[in-house]
């Protein structure tokens, strides 16, 4: 009996000790979660701030009067001399009638200057698609110039002396006395939805990368993805286990390590140098980021497929399928959602790559919007360090507009991913 | 169900015959040698599966040591002893399930209806569908109920069209005791029923094959003893129509289904003879033993 009360005390005593361990333990834990939430919203909170200005585009009423004199045309224009035309011309025109006491030729510059380069193309498209218009006069609204935008946005800091600041006093005038007559409106920026990259700011656009992007992972994801799986499926179902096959897994393991900028030499060398292969071109770009995610995908199928229960291959097997039907009717559909699993984190991975695409040429200034794998392109995380490193203002909300779609971008692939793994997903 | 336990199965399948407890100076083949002959008759009038000189090594350890047996038509043996004295082993060379196991190597003669079963001209996979197999855990494909029991017919192309699919998953559902308890969830998950529900739908797929034989390995060790009841009225029924070889630990249970029992020791057949004169009458002193709980 003495003993025994022993025992219970000694217990009770190290009982305090041990709730206290565990309280700490969930408070580290706990601590631990708040944190790196609070990092999350921190990056998040300051990209959608920095990003959200360039989703909208400030735009100037003006009114255009489309003289054949000024376009340089004759009576009878041809496709050819509407693309040509002197739209801007017009522009400028309708700018000197809008301010008539601008004389000065510095002055009149800084005029022409709050019309973005853009204005002339929406002209000319209007122009080209009825031709009726040629003569007759319009109010259109046309994008401000960079400058214009940064200022309207609020960070040009007019107390700065005037040298100081690319925004002169003369134009702050004008875009003040536009805005009280109404001139002025903010509206949703498609062209940034629209177009490809441009050295303008506000003409600078996400499709052309975000094309880039998806062309590049569709061919990763038709390349590594098949050749993953097989490859898993014959280490784990059929190969034999020798010496080889160890040899192979430990190289498989080693290429998930390999620094993904040597990828990009790879296929530097052996696609564009000795395939021939076009530069820039989201095949390739594809191809080096499939030798990139083939180990990733390889890795975790071979846990997905042996984490199959045995028992479901005995079953099969006892009923006389062959070792290939019961790879296909039973391992693989149960392997599934963890190949899928693989397979998404490899191309969350290929999708933020930007090393290996440095490598072979998809860092190069491409301004159309990229339509087939062969097509020059750049990809979304390419584009953003390109912007992040030019020096116009109006560049560093695009900068943050592109992560934000890039992150979308994200989102829905993994949504697509989790929305298949649920499909796939059975209990047994 | 996470199924680890069979791969644990099979691994205790090669280890338990590689470290048995062995009394110190002896070695397994020692002690085999002097187990003797096999007592009692291993060759019946009538065998459908006959097993002649059966040795299993896994890797260097040999498993079984030269085992003569015959399995008669329309009878249940049962095969019996301690834990490692290779009945399951024996039991998965009838159908070739041990070519799975690639250090598993089988010499001897193992025929089906006279037809050599190691033989070069025989195909596992219609071996398989000739001799079914029912195994410890019950393991249902995580698929309709039907799914289940139409995937074998579907796989041999046993049936013609829907209605006779159809019309064999209901047969095979109603030999195997279950089907008034499933008919009106045919569709839904086949691991969503109970243990015993479940291996009796294994039954079910098994039968939905038509086999000559079934082999069962130790098919009611996860089952509670209602469920357990229901399977040995099943088995008894199912003797009319085909062999069935049953690997069990329960002596009870050999007694109950059986009409001839054989007594396995570390890989030995000691003895094999009706049922009712090996419980009753035991020649060998091992068997003895084993049966009235001395050891084992």
């Amino acid at each position: 009996m003495n003993d025994q009360r022993n025992t219970t005390e000694i217990v009770q005593a190290s009982i305090k000790r041990r709730y206290a361990k565990e309280k700490r333990f969930r408070l580290y834990g706990l601590i631990a979660i708040i944190s790196s939430l609070a990092f999350l919203a921190m990056l998040i909170t300051t990209i959608t701030i920095r990003g959200l200005p360039a989703f909208t585009q400030n735009f100037i009423q003006l009114d255009i009067t489309l003289d054949q004199k000024t376009l340089g045309l004759g009576d009878e224009p041809d496709i050819s001399a509407l693309r040509k035309a002197n739209y801007n011309g017009t522009i400028k025109n309708s700018l000197l009638a809008e301010f008539p006491d601008v004389t000065k030729r510095k002055d009149k510059k800084l005029l022409y200057k709050l019309v973005s380069k853009g204005g002339q193309y929406d002209l000319q498209k209007k122009v080209m698609a009825d031709p009726e218009l040629i003569g007759e006069s319009m109010t259109v609204w046309l994008p401000v110039g960079d400058d214009v935008h940064t200022y309207l946005k609020g960070d040009v800091d007019i107390t700065l002396p005037e040298k100081k600041r690319r925004f002169k006093d003369i134009q702050v005038g004008w875009i003040d006395s536009l805005q009280e007559n109404g001139q002025i409106a903010k509206r949703f920026n498609k062209t940034f939805f629209e177009s490809g990259d441009s050295r303008e700011p506000e003409l600078a656009g996400i499709r052309g990368a975000l094309f880039g992007s998806m062309l590049t992972l569709v061919v990763t994801l038709a390349l590594s993805f098949p050749v993953a799986v097989a490859a898993a499926l014959y280490l784990e179902e059929f190969a034999p286990k020798n010496r080889w096959t160890d040899l192979i897994e430990v190289n498989i393991n080693n290429l998930a390590a390999v620094p993904s900028i040597v990828f990009g030499l790879l296929g530097l060398a052996v696609f564009i140098n000795f395939f021939h292969l076009p530069r820039s071109a989201p095949l390739v770009g594809g191809l080096v980021l499939s030798l990139m995610t083939l180990p990733t995908i390889i890795i975790s199928s071979r846990a997905a497929l042996k984490s199959v229960p045995p028992s479901i291959r005995d079953a099969a097997l006892g009923l006389g399928a062959s070792n290939l039907q019961v790879v296909f009717h039973h391992v693989l559909p149960l392997a599934m959602p963890g190949i899928l699993t693989g397979t998404i984190i490899g191309m969350a991975q290929a999708l933020g790559e930007t090393a290996p695409l440095l490598m072979i040429g998809m860092v190069a200034f491409i301004v159309d919007v990229p339509t087939a794998i062969t097509d020059p392109a750049t990809v979304l995380p390419v584009q953003i360090f390109q912007w992040a490193d030019l020096p116009e203002k109006g560049f560093v909300e695009k900068t943050s507009a592109a992560i934000m779609v890039l992150l979308a971008f994200l989102i829905v692939m993994n949504a697509l991913a989790v929305y298949l793994r649920k499909k796939f997903e059975r209990k047994w | 169900m996470n199924d680890s336990s069979t791969e644990a199965d099979t691994e205790k399948l090669v280890s338990m015959n590689i470290d048995q407890d062995i009394p110190h100076e002896q070695t397994v083949e020692e002690i085999v040698a002097s187990l003797g002959d096999t007592v009692g008759q291993t060759r019946v009038d009538n065998p459908k599966m006959s097993c002649t000189d059966v040795n299993v090594f896994y890797a260097d350890k040999q498993a079984i040591f030269g085992v003569d047996l015959d399995i008669a038509d329309n009878e249940v043996i049962s095969m019996i002893g301690p834990s490692g004295c290779g009945k399951s082993t024996l039991l998965r060379c009838l159908n070739r399930m041990n070519d799975t196991i690639p250090i598993c190597k089988v010499t001897g003669d193992l025929t089906l209806d006279g037809e050599n079963i190691y033989g070069k001209n025989t195909d596992p996979v219609l071996l398989r569908a000739r001799v079914g197999m029912v195994f410890q855990k019950p393991n249902p494909f995580p698929k309709s109920i039907y799914e289940n029991v139409a995937y074998g017919p579907r796989l041999h192309g046993l049936s013609r069209n829907k209605a006779d699919l159809d019309d064999i998953v209901v047969t095979s559902l109603k030999k195997a005791g279950i089907y008034n308890e499933v008919k009106d969830r045919l569709d839904q998950p086949g691991t969503g029923l109970s243990g015993g529900q479940q291996q009796r739908l294994c039954i079910a797929r098994t039968i939905a094959c038509s086999p000559e034989v079934i082999l069962m390995d130790e098919p009611c060790s996860a089952l509670d003893p209602i469920a357990t009841a229901k399977i040995e009225e099943l088995i008894d029924e199912l003797r009319e129509n085909y062999s069935i070889a049953i690997v069990t630990h329960s002596m009870q249970q050999a007694a109950r289904v059986s009409q001839r029992t054989a007594y396995f020791h570390l890989g030995k057949l000691v003895e094999v003879g009706g049922t009712d004169d090996i419980f009753t009458n035991p020649k060998h002193e091992l068997t003895e033993n084993y049966i009235t709980g001395r050891f084992g």
